[in-house]
């Protein structure tokens, strides 16, 4: 079988789902907003796509990388300003 | 959807905040310090502003505490008076000429772009070049390298301010999307949207980068 029509036959199995959907939905797949039969349609795409299989992991470690960034620490000096402040207000 | 109102553990803060219990208002300046400050940079020119605006947010809950009636949820409400403040800072920092954007707005697509799917053919939008795998322990190898670490704060830099509120306050700051939901004054599917459009504006920042780890 040519690559060509291999490649045309596994997209018909996927329920037309193409590439560019699957980068559409995304968001929506890993918010679990998708709806069942995209849910179904999205997995058989994936199954048989290597690109969008890859695009699905960086798509995770991008998320990944941003909850691994780490937080921006309080300055001591805004910390004692704020305690003064709150001090005041209390009286 | 209507704002959640103060939980009951919010409910024993804002008694203590009112009995002028100082670690009670201590630990809640410690927890929000990171988002807020993150918050505010989309709106202002500098840390040092944002900072600012911070300090500012709180005086303006101290004022507003003994009003607070608990319509919202009090970290919907500090959060809500940081937007606003920093937001009419922005307006006034005279310097400051907002960031460009490029083509990019909060209404602007952020898919990849069309050139990288077929545009016809049995296979058209369907990749034209696969996207490469990526090294797994690509999230801790780019936060460990300054240069990788100036990339990624540069591509959330670059995002318009709703969607850099959204990604930051979701995937940075670990908030729930009804949170974000409340804050923004945003529906489900929005807040989903701009989420989309920031991750995949991020994947695709520092794509080049990733491949170069492997």
């Amino acid at each position: 079988m040519t690559s060509k029509l291999k490649q045309a036959l596994m997209s018909y199995m996927a329920g037309n789902m193409t590439c560019k959907a699957v980068t559409n939905v995304i968001t929506d797949y890993l918010e679990g907003a998708l709806p069942f039969w995209d849910w179904v349609r999205f997995h058989m795409h994936l199954g048989m796509c290597f690109g969008c299989r890859n695009y699905l992991r960086q798509m995770k470690q991008t998320i990944k990388t941003l909850e691994k960034l780490p937080s921006e620490p309080m300055p001591p000096a805004i910390r004692d300003e704020l305690l003064k402040r709150f001090k005041d207000w209390k009286r | 959807m209507s704002a959640p109102v103060p939980s009951p553990q919010e409910a024993e803060t804002l008694k203590a905040l009112l009995q002028g219990d100082e670690a009670a208002f201590s630990a809640l300046v410690e927890t929000y310090y990171s988002p807020l400050l993150r918050l505010a940079m989309a709106h202002v020119p500098s840390q040092a502003v944002a900072e600012e605006v911070v300090q500012e947010t709180w005086l303006g809950v101290l004022e507003g505490l003994p009003k607070f009636e608990g319509r919202s949820s009090l970290k919907t409400w500090i959060f809500r008076i940081l937007i606003n403040r920093a937001k009419t800072r922005g307006i006034r920092e005279r310097r400051y000429e907002p960031l460009s954007h490029g083509f990019l707005d909060d209404e602007g697509n952020e898919q990849p772009e069309q050139e990288y799917f077929l545009a016809s053919g049995p296979m058209s939008d369907h990749w034209a070049v696969l996207p490469q795998s990526w090294d797994a322990a690509t999230p801790e190898r780019l936060l460990l390298s300054k240069e990788s670490r100036t990339q990624i704060d540069a591509a959330i830099a670059s995002l318009p301010p709703t969607q850099r509120h959204v990604i930051t306050l979701r995937d940075v700051e670990g908030f729930t999307s009804l949170e974000v939901c409340n804050i923004l004054d945003l529906t489900e599917t929005n807040q989903r949207v701009l989420l989309h459009r920031a991750r995949s504006r991020s994947e695709r920042y520092w794509s080049p980068m990733c491949k170069d780890l492997t």
